[in-house]
């Protein structure tokens, strides 16, 4: 199988996040870079499933050459080859993101029988990358999924919805974008991080397109940081925290 | 003209649904335009009385298709947003709300918005939307011939109106062949026993300062009515729990009375988790963690002593399950 896993490179956030002064993007001198937990999940995938079936995962990016960085890390995981859209200092919306995706597939030697894609990226969360990438490869696509099979020349992908999953079949070629829950990515070892620093990296330059979504301006949300009412320091403290819950009636 | 995507079942329109109709209402009055809608399958002529008293003047039913099918949805979406001639497609947040709108998009050539939470109409659509999860706040500007969003779910308060039943308009899409290529083939029901995480009063949630043993907090949701265990990322990638108990940005929201963090340190991605609860009660060794700040009350304690000695009072004071 040739599969390709598309990720983004994105500021690592575990912390509250703090702004440049012109509010139009994240400050980033002391954070680190990562691609989202949903793409972490598709190149995981990807390497599962060649694992299994045989074959080869490319993983590719659109991004600034740093990005470069964000590829070495999958291939550390197990992808085997990585290509970079350098996409410069642009902004890159969706629409335009998506057809220099759709353009790289179709410009490759491969013939991709699966292309993978976060469900929604972690920064911008636009939610339609994948899709508009299928519509203009012509291919079909299902997103959200929380569970993928592979099968000769089909597909069974599950999405979650409450009390249950919905169940969708398609052909491959496929467009599938996934959630993390999928599988547990795997932690790369020292070796493969050294091996990936090798592996080979193409890359090309797509010509940004105008988007119609424009970005003003971030805000950082006010968040009630009054601190809590201390019920205790030890066991005793769960008199304090019954006689809530008898309060607020759910015991 | 505004048009909304809405989603329903036997029950009617779903929650997310109406935060969506609140919004394009909304949208609609200040663009000084009447309110259409725009539903599919089986039963969609069904909920116009509930989509009037939102708002919606006009219903459009398309109950051609009888399986759920994105791309065919997302069509049939673009044609008759252009038959009506809409300024705005609006669709609830949802996985299926936002591929849909994917599609039109995509096939409409524009961008589509998504999770908005206010929309400023004047020469263009002033919006704004949730990044990270909700972690940052967006204000961008969205200058399409036809704007298309999501509504961010359970950001939106639904709102009746009070107004008669939508006048029902049966609409038959005109379809490709590859528009068909994804279809729901099968409904699984989930395994899982127990409150489903989303509609539990009560949440116990345990994170990495567990260190693996949920043994205690498994106990305490035993003894209250109506509770589910939750976690974090931490304690999921740790192999502890499956990822369907995870709470936070790329896990499940959830809108209990009663959160009961344990061991958790209150990061971002957690708190957007659970930012629909009623109250949160931490439980946790440091009194600096985030979670404090963010907690109506706290017990700075090791949760394996807390969570036993709250189950015993509880046992104590005639609570059990
Ligand atoms: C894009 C992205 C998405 C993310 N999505 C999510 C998400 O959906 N959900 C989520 O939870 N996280 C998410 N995270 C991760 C998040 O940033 C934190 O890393 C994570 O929530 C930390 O989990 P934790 O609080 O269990 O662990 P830690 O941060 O390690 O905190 C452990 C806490 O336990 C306390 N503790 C230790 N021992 C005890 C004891 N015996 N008794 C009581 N307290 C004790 C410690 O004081 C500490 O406060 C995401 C991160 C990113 C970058």
């Amino acid at each position: 199988m040739e599969i390709l896993t598309a990720i983004k490179r994105v500021p690592e956030t575990g912390a509250k996040v703090s702004l440049t002064d012109d509010n139009l993007d994240i400050d980033t001198t002391s954070l680190g870079f990562t691609f989202s937990p949903h793409e972490e999940c598709a190149v995981e995938e990807g390497v599962q499933l060649v694992e299994e079936h045989g074959g080869n995962v490319t993983v590719l990016t659109l991004g600034e050459e740093e990005a470069t960085e964000q590829l070495r890390s999958a291939i550390a995981m197990g992808a085997d080859d990585g290509i970079l859209l350098d996409g410069g200092d642009a902004e890159w919306g969706p629409a335009g993101t998506a057809e220099a995706i759709a353009e790289a597939v179709e410009e490759s030697d491969t013939e991709f029988d699966l292309l993978l894609f976060g469900n929604e990226s972690a920064d911008a969360a636009n939610h339609q990358v994948g899709v508009r990438v299928a519509e203009e490869l012509g291919l079909p696509c299902v997103t959200g999924i929380k569970d993928l099979d592979v099968d000769g020349g089909t597909a069974t992908a599950k999405r979650e919805i409450p009390g249950g999953s919905e169940v969708y079949e398609v052909d491959l070629p496929a467009v599938i974008t996934v959630k993390e829950g999928l599988n547990e990515p795997r932690y790369p070892s020292m070796r493969a991080k050294m091996q990936a620093r090798k592996a080979s990296v193409a890359q090309s330059e797509p010509d940004p397109r105008e988007d119609d979504l424009e970005l003003v301006e971030l805000e950082v949300p006010e968040t009630d940081d009054s601190p809590a009412e201390i019920l205790g320091e030890s066991p005793e403290a769960a008199e304090d925290v019954v006689d809530v819950l008898e309060e607020l009636e759910v015991v | 003209m505004v048009l909304t995507l809405v989603e329903h079942d036997e029950e009617g329109l779903d929650d997310v649904s109406l935060q969506a109709l609140a919004l394009a209402r909304d949208v609609a009055d200040q663009a000084g335009e009447p309110l259409e809608a725009i539903a599919f399958g089986a039963g969609a002529e069904d909920v116009a009385g509930e989509a009037g008293d939102h708002g919606v003047e006009t219903l459009h039913a398309v109950d051609s298709l009888e399986e759920y099918a994105p791309e065919a949805y997302g069509r049939a979406v673009v044609q008759c947003a252009e038959e009506v001639g809409t300024e705005a497609v609006i669709a609830p947040g949802t996985d299926r709300g936002a591929e849909k709108l994917a599609h039109a998009a995509s096939k409409l050539d524009v961008t589509m918005a998504a999770e908005v939470t206010d929309v400023e109409v004047g020469d263009s659509y002033e919006l704004t939307r949730q990044r990270w999860g909700g972690t940052l706040i967006e204000h961008s500007r969205l200058t399409a011939e036809t704007n298309l969003l999501t509504v961010a779910a359970n950001e939106v308060s639904a709102s009746a109106t009070g107004g008669d039943a939508a006048a029902v308009e049966a609409f038959a899409p005109d379809l490709a062949d590859g528009d068909l290529r994804v279809q729901l083939t099968s409904v699984e029901e989930s395994d899982v026993e127990g409150v489903p995480l989303g509609e539990a009063r009560v949440v116990v949630s345990g994170g990495r300062g567990t260190d693996g043993d949920f043994s205690e907090l498994e106990a305490l949701v035993e003894r209250v009515p109506n509770a589910a265990l939750g976690s974090s990322r931490a304690a999921v990638n740790e192999g502890w729990r499956p990822h369907d108990d995870q709470i936070g940005q790329t896990g499940a929201k959830i809108a209990p009375e009663i959160y009961i963090p344990a061991g958790i340190s209150g990061a971002v991605q957690h708190m957007v988790g659970c930012k629909g609860a009623e109250n949160i009660l931490a439980i946790n060794t440091d009194p600096e963690a985030a979670i404090i700040q963010k907690a109506d009350w706290a017990v700075i304690a090791d949760l394996h002593e807390v969570a036993p000695a709250i189950a015993e009072e509880l046992e104590a004071r005639g609570h059990s399950e």
